[in-house]
């Protein structure tokens, strides 16, 4: 079977891993207009070459980031998503009115 | 030997298509995809709406991509009234095929049996088939002693992981040999002039004021009137050529054939929770697909975890075919969206046209999609069956959610 390299767990079965799609930017919920939403919610690049993605150890629930070629099936580097997010991201509207 | 087959035999067969030539400097419409999708729209423009300065380009060979690669499932037991209005037509049209093109596709209604394994299922099955029933199509809630007299091989013990509660009995479903459907649409739309052009890969859309006014390809620049994609599993890769981004993932989806056997199984079977569906061909091969790969890619490689999946899944139903042999087995790129329904009519660039996001369903959709992605083209107008599949519905968030409906979850 396919492996990949868990930053957390080492090589597994990729079979053992979850897919969450690329890694993208979310657009500010307070000021971001509904197209440009719907935009972030249902579209994709769809690559074909090296992606960045979301991707779960699901045993040991662990997120981490894989880079991937969508054209050779090759993982090319997986690593912990503090490599790309050095900030906490708050999801909440910053008023709190939601 | 009969002698009208020697003198066939002499004079080297017929020829359904001409020869190809070189590209004309520009045509009314350019069709991108050589699929049953796009041949349906070129003929149907060319028979129906007087539209015969016509070029179908495909970078491949006629029928060489998910045509002639999905399962060949015909149905409309689908779960919207938009979505069961729109396949009803489908299978419609499908049923008048062979004698409205005077082409046989071997067109087969067996009716389709989808199987429950939990109370969930059971429910999606009682609203798909009232939704059917309202809108004249033939399907209804079958308990295990109908199951039984439908399809007395199938293995109903309690003693497995997932017992068969029920079933959705759909008379209308059906089955047809999938590469005909592109044949018989080259040749009649070759008799009326339009132009197939294979191995023409498209390389650019030419865009002026937000109009799509030509096509680049590996044989040079065609200017055009208008243009349809229909690409299927590469529709991302070529709407990022006209200048837009689509709501849709490419995923493989794979499958494969047994060695042929008597015939023992008459309708078409399947079950979501097994991520397993088996038909019978009029050959005697057994057809089994499954749900996509698990995560995205480009790629019609095979992967034995999801063929040992597929087959112990096949097997939890048909136990005894453990002995047969696999004869094939393949992949296709199925272009997914997040409602299971397509993209069809209008794109963000002028003069040209959606007919994508189609996923594991386009098939059974090739006749219907063409006739009305036609209409479409030529009259510059989306008609009412199309509309809720346009582009627009993800921006309102009006979706046409079909998930539920899959013969197999993806």
């Amino acid at each position: 079977m396919k492996v990949m390299t868990c930053p957390l767990n080492g090589p597994r079965n990729v079979s053992e891993f979850s897919c969450f799609g690329e890694v993208t930017d979310m657009p500010e919920p307070a000021t971001v207009d509904d197209t440009a939403w719907a935009e972030h919610v249902w579209y994709a690049n769809n690559t074909a070459g090296v992606v960045r993605e979301w991707w779960c150890h699901v045993p040991t629930s662990y997120w981490f980031i894989a880079e991937r070629n969508t054209v050779t099936d090759e993982i090319l580097r997986t690593y912990p998503a503090s490599e790309v997010y050095s900030q906490r991201v708050e999801f909440a509207p910053k008023d709190g009115t939601a | 030997m009969p002698i009208g087959l020697l003198k066939h035999a002499v004079r080297g067969g017929r020829r359904d298509l001409p020869p190809p030539g070189d590209l004309k400097p520009s045509y009314d419409v350019v069709i991108v995809g050589g699929g049953g999708h796009g041949l349906a729209t070129a003929y149907h423009l060319a028979k129906h709406w007087g539209v015969r300065n016509v070029c179908v380009l495909d970078r491949g060979y006629l029928g060489g991509g998910n045509t002639a690669r999905n399962t060949a499932v015909i149905r409309s037991n689908y779960i919207t009234p938009e979505s069961v209005r729109f396949y009803k037509e489908g299978v419609e049209l499908f049923t008048r095929f062979s004698n409205d093109l005077g082409f046989n596709i071997m067109y087969s209604q067996r009716g389709q049996l989808t199987l429950a394994h939990s109370d969930a299922s059971l429910r999606t099955f009682r609203l798909r088939a009232e939704v059917n029933k309202h809108l004249g199509v033939r399907s209804e809630m079958v308990d295990r002693k109908q199951i039984r007299e439908i399809v007395p091989c199938l293995h109903m013990d309690d003693d497995v992981r997932y017992p068969i509660l029920g079933g959705l009995w759909h008379r209308d479903g059906g089955t047809a040999r999938h590469d005909a459907v592109a044949w018989a649409y080259a040749a009649r739309a070759a008799e009326m002039g339009v132009e197939l052009h294979q191995r023409t890969e498209v390389t650019g859309i030419r865009r002026d004021k937000g109009k799509a006014v030509g096509v680049e390809t590996t044989r040079g620049t065609i200017a055009c009137g208008q243009v349809v994609q229909a690409v299927a599993g590469m529709s991302s890769q070529l709407a990022a050529m006209a200048g837009f981004r689509l709501p849709i993932r490419s995923f493989p989806l794979q499958a494969m054939v047994t060695q042929p056997l008597k015939p023992f199984l008459d309708p078409l079977v399947s079950s979501a929770a097994l991520h397993a569906y088996v038909s019978q061909t009029a050959r005697g091969e057994l057809v089994i697909g499954g749900g996509s790969d698990p995560y995205e890619l480009y790629s019609t490689r095979s992967s034995l975890e999801l063929k040992e999946s597929l087959i112990a899944h096949t097997l939890e139903m048909f136990p005894f075919l453990a002995e047969v042999k696999m004869l094939r087995q393949w992949a296709g790129l199925t272009d997914m969206t997040p409602d299971y329904s397509p993209v069809m009519g209008e794109s963000p660039l002028q003069n040209y046209w959606l007919d994508a996001g189609w996923g594991t369903w386009g098939f059974k959709a090739t006749p219907v999609s063409g006739k009305y992605m036609a209409e479409t083209v030529a009259t510059g107008r989306v008609p009412d069956i199309l509309k809720p599949f346009r582009l627009d519905r993800f921006a309102t968030y009006d979706l046409a959610n079909e998930m539920g409906a899959t013969a197999a979850s993806h």
